[in-house]
């Protein structure tokens, strides 16, 4: 296996690690944090469900935006900064760059939510709250929304190799919205009894990525158990899906005449 | 020398973008079967009030209604089969809806028929279905339909006539409602109470006026079941009849035919004939799938 | 002869343009050079002549319309071939927030090496460009000279066989330009190739075995400087001034180039005594008269001046 995206990925993750960016969005999440713990002292008896869905939200959001924000500009800046010239005079494919980047935003992102769940943990443990046995299901709610990040850095990634960031940013929150409501877009055109609709808004339904399925703030909220099986389903659509995305924009990204 | 390309294992590529898709479509189906099957899997609405959403919604309130529409829908219609008899949900979702949309009339309707009826088939919350209609009636008064609703569940569900009555008349009032319909409706209810004819008068406005087949086979079982109700105090009336002329209760419909007070041999709406009880009273054929109406 | 370190063939880029895009700007048609290993291979030409457009061509960072190309008899598409090749861009840019030695061993990084011996080549090269009192700022607040040496120190650090350099000079001051000439002379000492263009004909005149011209995308001569410029005929010049307030006629006035009170004028040898004679006549006193060697800037200049009137018109001056 090459080593070359490894080699790009560091590189991407210090990028990152040194754009002052970051540190604006983990303290707006450790501001989510301290926020929830107010909510939760004023309505007694419900601490946890609203610490828990406040900050998984927050999490989520934060995770979102800075996946969108960092990702359509990945490849894109370095095109128009043109320093990318002399990387690729290096024996290094276009494909692994690419595989590299996404490497080192998803690692960045990982870290992220890896300091706001410890904030996290650190709000319940504040609020007195010993954890118990259906904690579990916040973790594995983070790891859905680890997954959830993963497809849309991904997505975000492949319109940079040829669109602006704004166009880019545009269109990667479409798809996700769309995503989002994709099963309701379904069921919809279950429902006019109109055949060509129905048959459509299926097949938009198999093609577009699903974001519903990592949604499991709820769940975590109250504690409910989600299935060993359904983690591994995800994990591996998120996996299969992720790689068609950044195999598609590895074809467009080969292709490109830079600047 | 031949053309220089870009990406020379870019084929490879292109091929496998379809497969993968086809593998990720796969997997769908796996989630969705997964998510199906596990019944502690409760749905959960994150947010269970209707105002906070539609400040959340930031004005794409009618698409957001539709979608939660479109949810109560698919909910109503996966718990049904599962034949548990559990809308928790139900009332949240047409409430949600109709505070996104208040002229969402299809969900108020859906709603008086569903949470009305009794379980395992609708909610059984009679309450939650005549609040819900309420304020349909409330958001929508040129909305006719709305005020016969409510109608409906007084006269039907709580057999309580006069509220019934005054529902009837509202909505007559409206302009470009049946009026005369309406009218008569609230006069019978008003007068008579429950009786057949006006039981028959609404439960046909309901068959006529609803869309959804469901709805239409419940308003049907209705009438058949008046129906059968019609013909059973005729044949009390011949049975009586026969009491008077022969000084004892008929021991089957063959002797009211032998008595030359039956032509033939009636039979229900279901096709099934009619019988006499040992009480000596008409009823219908134990095998006939018709219902005596709710008494 | 062995197999050329660079070989390109009838390398042709059309872009398109026009508010359609559909029109097509030839910006390269059909370039067809061979540069042998151990060259120093210059590759003249104003701005605008496709030097760029070759070079990122050569690199695989933009796709050919047509022809081909080979360094080191492999394939440009053949990623591999990368490991022996080092390329400056022109007006380079690195990461940012990296510092100079962090940024060379990222690069260094891609060949493989080592952690010592990176360590070892990043101090060693970042001495060669003389950068390493800046070893530790961050790249943001390098100066556009500072940056070319940057620039310089990662095509070179993994001793590749060929290097390609695009305007390796700009942007420097004479300091900087005479020690990039030593690099280049340095490299050409090791055995390596090196192609480089510029549109400063100093340079290549000093330091290239042989070069190639492009206007207008077009390959106009290769040769060793010396070759290309032999084509003209020596002329002679002579220097004069004008006595006693006379004025010199309009026909020579026009022909002749003025600075303060001195004139010069350019004519063919054979002319020069007849030329002579007539500014005597007008009262001119001459003040010396040398032979003039044409450089290569005027044959650059006529090659130019041509091109831009009558575009069709080529001129092969190959050996």
């Amino acid at each position: 296996m090459s080593a070359m995206p490894g080699v790009v990925a560091v590189n991407t993750f210090r990028e990152a690690v040194r754009d002052r960016v970051l540190y604006n969005l983990v303290f707006f999440a450790l501001l989510m944090m301290g926020a929830a713990i107010l909510v939760g002292q004023v309505s007694i008896g419900i601490n946890r469900l609203v610490i828990v869905n406040l900050g998984l939200s927050a999490i989520s959001v934060i995770g979102l935006v800075m996946a969108v924000f960092i990702g359509v500009g990945l490849i894109h800046k370095e095109i128009e900064k043109r320093t990318l010239y002399s990387l690729l005079a290096r024996p290094v494919r276009r494909w692994e760059f690419l595989v590299g980047k996404y490497g080192g935003l998803l690692l960045t992102l990982v870290v992220n939510t890896s300091f706001m769940t410890v904030g996290l943990a650190a709000a319940l443990y504040y609020v007195g709250r010993p954890f118990v046995r259906s904690d579990v299901t916040v973790l594995v709610a983070i790891y859905f929304i680890l997954l959830e990040l993963a497809l849309v850095t991904a997505i975000a990634l492949f319109f940079s190799c040829f669109s602006s960031p704004m166009l880019s940013t545009l269109f990667t929150l479409a798809i996700f919205v769309t995503g989002l409501f994709a099963s309701d877009i379904r069921d919809f055109g279950a429902l006019t009894n109109d055949r060509a609709m129905e048959a459509f808004t299926r097949a938009l339904y198999y093609l577009v990525p699903n974001f519903h399925n990592f949604n499991a703030i709820a769940a975590a909220g109250h504690g409910d158990r989600i299935p060993l099986a359904l983690v591994g389903e995800n994990t591996l659509y998120a996996a299969v899906y992720a790689t068609v995305v950044l195999v598609a924009g590895s074809v467009v990204f080969a292709r490109r005449n830079l600047k | 020398m031949t053309r220089l390309s870009p990406g020379r294992a870019s084929w490879k590529a292109i091929v496998a973008i379809p497969l993968l898709f086809a593998a990720a479509a796969f997997l769908q189906v796996r989630i969705d079967a997964q998510t199906r099957s596990d019944g502690a899997q409760q749905e959960q609405l994150l947010v269970s009030s209707g105002a906070l959403l539609k400040k959340l919604s930031l004005g794409y309130d009618p698409l957001l209604a539709d979608i939660y529409w479109t949810r109560a829908v698919q909910y109503y219609g996966t718990r049904v089969g599962e034949g548990h008899g559990d809308f928790a949900l139900l009332d949240p979702l047409l409430n949600i809806s109709t505070t996104l949309d208040p002229h969402l009339i299809i969900a108020y309707r859906f709603g008086a028929i569903f949470l009305s009826e009794p379980k395992p088939i609708g909610d059984g919350r009679t309450d939650l279905a005549i609040q819900l209609v309420k304020r349909g009636v409330a958001a929508n008064p040129n909305e006719w339909r709305l005020d016969y609703d409510l109608g409906l569940l007084y006269y039907w569900r709580l057999k309580d006539y006069q509220p019934a009555a005054a529902a009837f008349l509202a909505g007559s009032n409206v302009p470009g409602a049946p009026f005369m319909t309406l009218k008569l409706m609230a006069a019978s209810v008003a007068e008579k109470g429950g009786s057949i004819e006006t039981s028959r008068m609404i439960f046909a406005e309901l068959y006529q006026s609803t869309k959804d087949p469901e709805v239409q086979k419940m308003a049907l079982k209705e009438l058949r079941a008046l129906k059968a109700q019609e013909d059973e105090m005729h044949l009390d009336q011949i049975v009586r009849e026969y009491e008077k002329r022969f000084r004892r209760k008929p021991a089957s419909i063959q002797e009211l035919i032998s008595a030359r007070l039956l032509r033939g041999s009636p039979v229900d709406p279901a096709g099934f004939p009619y019988e006499i009880g040992p009480d000596g009273k008409s009823r219908l054929d134990p095998r006939s799938p018709i219902k005596p109406p709710d008494q | 002869m062995g197999t050329p370190a660079i070989e390109i063939e009838n390398l042709t880029k059309d872009y398109p343009s026009g508010f359609w895009r559909k029109r097509m700007r030839r910006s390269l048609d059909h370039l067809s050079l061979r540069v042998e290993e151990g060259e120093v291979f210059g590759f003249l030409g104003p701005n605008g002549a496709g030097k760029t457009t070759t070079l990122k061509l050569l690199m695989r960072l933009i796709f050919p319309t047509e022809g081909t190309a080979r360094i080191l008899g492999r394939s440009i598409e053949e990623v591999a071939m990368h490991a022996d090749i080092g390329y400056l861009p022109e007006q380079p840019y690195f990461y940012d927030h990296l510092t100079a030695r962090e940024l060379l061993d990222y690069y260094a990084r891609f060949s493989g090496f080592g952690r010592a011996e990176r360590n070892q080549r990043v101090a060693r090269y970042l001495e060669l460009v003389g950068l390493t009192a800046a070893a530790k700022v961050q790249l943001r607040k390098f100066s556009k000279g500072m940056l070319q040496r940057v620039g310089i120190a990662q095509a070179i650090l993994h001793e590749p066989k060929v290097v390609f350099l695009d305007e390796p000079m700009s942007g420097l001051d004479p300091v900087g330009r005479r020690e990039v000439r030593d690099v280049i002379l340095d490299l050409k000492r090791q055995g390596r190739t090196v192609f480089f263009s510029t549109h400063i004909l100093s340079d290549a005149e000093m330091l290239c075995d042989r070069v190639a011209v492009l206007v207008r995308g077009k390959l106009q001569g290769t040769g060793a400087p010396g070759e290309i410029v032999s084509i003209n005929v020596q002329a002679m010049e002579i220097f004069f001034e004008m006595t006693d307030g006379r004025q010199l006629p309009q026909a020579l006035a026009k022909q002749a180039a003025q600075t303060g009170d001195r004139y010069r004028l350019e004519v063919a040898e054979a002319e020069l005594y007849a030329s002579l004679d007539r500014l005597r006549e007008t009262g001119a006193r001459i003040l010396s008269v040398t032979q003039v060697r044409p450089t290569l800037e005027d044959y650059f200049m006529q090659l130019v001046g041509r091109e831009a009137a009558a575009p069709h018109a080529m001129e092969m001056v190959t050996r």
